[in-house]
């Protein structure tokens, strides 16, 4: 980029924002700034397009001296070796079956117990409250023990059951929704209740409509957590090709092919690949949930 | 007409009854079973029996690993912490002034939905010798780059690196959401008294960003107390014990080495340690946070 067309750019931006009169008087350290903050984000990223281009290198390239990004061929047989030896589509399967049903009961049961906390009004409700919040203080590391015993008990080790109900009661969900529902007017409530409507029909006709935005936000940062988890599937799942995830699929397939660093970049890239799309496809939802969440402690 | 104050209580257990099912099933018995499971002898499989507090003495006894892994993640929660904090406030105002600044609060978001295990993987690939960053040493300055995570000394500062990158987006998207929520009245008047850059961001906007950074500090050291599986994948705790966590301890002694009762043990201290840290937090607050009034 010539500095002129970058100088044309930075006056655009003055002439968008009239009134900021003391950014424009800064001009040149301002672009000084700009230049200087694109190198620090790319500089951020190496990690993930060094992935992306190691991915389609052979081995001894990845290790070529001098480094470079770009290797002499495009090898797409990278990733066709990565699926024949690794049953890579059926982790994603895996993970798609996970997340997708675990992340149906999370917002539902979030959504019934913020409606009880965020809109009803009924004695204790606050000091419940409190106590509910006090559970997302307990670390998963704590439950797992507990939880391999519970799941030895039900008979339920190496199951989709094990993978998706220990997590799927945690507070955050109902918290994060609460945050929303407290918002809404209880008189809107009460007109529904006066026209005759069950608290059900209130909840599922009036609130649900509503809540739509933080139900989103909520339903993206579940699927991602279930998607991503690693530490319970290590523990609960004994055949890590018929209900293993990304995660543990990846582990398993860096521990029998570790030296072939070009497979492993293949294999990280479609690891990483799901979550990256959907953030970049849904990045306003979990934006804002986030800046909830994090709001919320005020 | 008089107000009739009706409350919603029986309403209220209804929609209340599948969440609080869950929880006390999934929740609530799974920790009173852990703090009860620390005191037996529980193998995987085989008799139980009680064992009193034998399993907490064994934490500290000679061969114990436990020591180090507490050491260590001690160590490795007071060096994120803070450098997490300080590194993503900065870089959230910096971001704050550019005109793509949406763009790069996404990009920084990336590492944060990665799978842990990818970025391990990947970094390891980074941190590998004549790996990229090694020869990009050689070719520009001829010299090798020392072997981070195979020495017991750099081991814990490679994978430091490793936390920052992965948990510096959720941080920095905080800070970023609350410094757009900065009162702009309260910033004008600032400036008409004549406060400079430095002024204002030192005595206006840092106090008025405590609510985001007490939230902010109790989240990522409540997570980095729980770190597993970076180091897991990276070092597998070595070498020696340099990157053992205290989760990873939990996670040997219980799947590796069978005994559930003695993984009980160190995962029942680590909850009682964030228990307490989080308490000192949330009563120390009164001191440095400012609430709106």
């Amino acid at each position: 980029m010539t500095s002129n067309q970058t100088t044309s750019r930075a006056s655009a931006v003055s002439a968008e924002r009239p009134g900021k009169n003391a950014k424009a008087r800064f001009r040149p350290f301002r672009l000084v700034s700009e230049v200087l903050m694109a190198g620090v984000v790319l500089l951020f990223l190496f990690p993930i397009v060094f992935t992306f281009f190691s991915a389609f290198k052979s081995n001894g390239e990845i290790f070529a001296q001098p480094p470079s990004l770009f290797g002499a061929e495009f090898r797409w047989q990278n990733f066709v070796e990565v699926f024949e030896y690794t049953p890579f589509l059926r982790f994603i399967f895996n993970g798609l079956v996970v997340s997708i049903i675990g992340t149906v009961i999370v917002v539902a049961v979030s959504a019934l117990a913020a409606y009880s906390f965020g809109i009803l009004r009924w004695r204790g409700r606050d000091k419940f409250m409190l106590l509910y919040l006090a559970t997302m203080m307990i670390p998963q590391e704590v439950l797992v023990i507990p939880m391999f015993l519970l799941m030895q008990k039900l008979g339920w080790i190496n199951t989709w059951q094990a993978l998706i109900l220990p997590w799927a009661f945690g507070a955050f969900g109902a918290f994060l929704l609460r945050q929303f529902f407290v918002n809404i007017p209880y008189e809107l409530v009460e007109a529904s209740r006066m026209d005759g409507c069950s608290q059900w029909r209130t909840f599922s006709r009036i609130i649900l409509p509503l809540a739509k935005p933080s139900l989103a936000v909520l339903a993206v940062w579940t699927f991602i957590t279930f998607w991503n988890s690693f530490l319970w599937p290590l523990i609960v799942v004994n055949d890590v090709n018929e209900l293993g995830n990304v995660s543990l699929g990846l582990q398993t397939f860096f521990g029998e092919h570790g030296s072939s660093w070009n497979l492993v970049m293949a294999a990280s890239v479609i690891a990483i690949l799901p979550t990256l799309l959907l953030v970049v496809a849904l990045q306003k939802h979990l934006v804002k949930g986030i800046a909830t969440v994090g709001l919320a402690g005020r | 007409m008089q107000r009739k104050k009706k409350t919603d209580s029986r309403a209220a257990l209804g929609f209340l009854t599948p969440s609080a099912v869950g929880m006390t099933l999934f929740i609530l018995l799974p920790t009173l079973l852990a703090i009860a499971t620390s005191f037996f002898n529980w193998p995987t499989y085989g008799d139980v029996t009680f064992a009193g507090l034998d399993n907490y003495k064994d934490l500290f006894a000679a061969g114990s690993q436990f020591p180090a892994a507490l050491i260590n993640t001690l160590l490795f929660t007071i060096i994120v912490v803070p450098l997490n904090l300080v590194l993503t406030i900065a870089t959230a105002f910096w971001v704050s002034t550019s005109r793509f600044s949406k763009l790069y609060r996404v990009l920084f978001f990336l590492p944060v939905v990665t799978p842990s295990v990818a970025t391990a993987v990947i970094w390891k690939l980074i941190y590998q010798p004549d790996g990229i960053l090694d020869s990009t040493l050689q070719s520009m300055f001829g010299i090798h780059m020392p072997n981070l995570l195979g020495d017991s000394s750099t081991a814990m500062l490679a994978v430091v690196v490793v936390i920052l990158w992965q948990g510096f987006g959720y941080n920095m998207l905080i800070f970023s959401a609350a410094i757009d929520q900065l009162p702009q009245d309260v910033l004008d008047a600032s400036m008409l008294d004549g406060a400079s850059g430095l002024t204002a961001l030192l005595k206006i906007k840092l106090p008025l960003l405590t609510p985001a950074i007490f939230f902010a500090s109790t989240v990522t050291m409540i997570s980095a107390f729980q770190m597993f599986s970076e180091p897991f994948v990276l070092t597998a705790g070595g070498p020696g014990t340099s990157t053992v966590t205290v989760v990873m301890n939990v996670y040997q002694t219980a799947f590796q080495g069978g005994e559930l009762g003695a993984a009980a043990a160190p995962a029942i201290i680590l909850f009682a340690l964030i228990l307490v840290v989080t308490m000192i937090q949330w009563l120390g607050q009164k001191k440095w946070v400012h609430y709106d009034q």
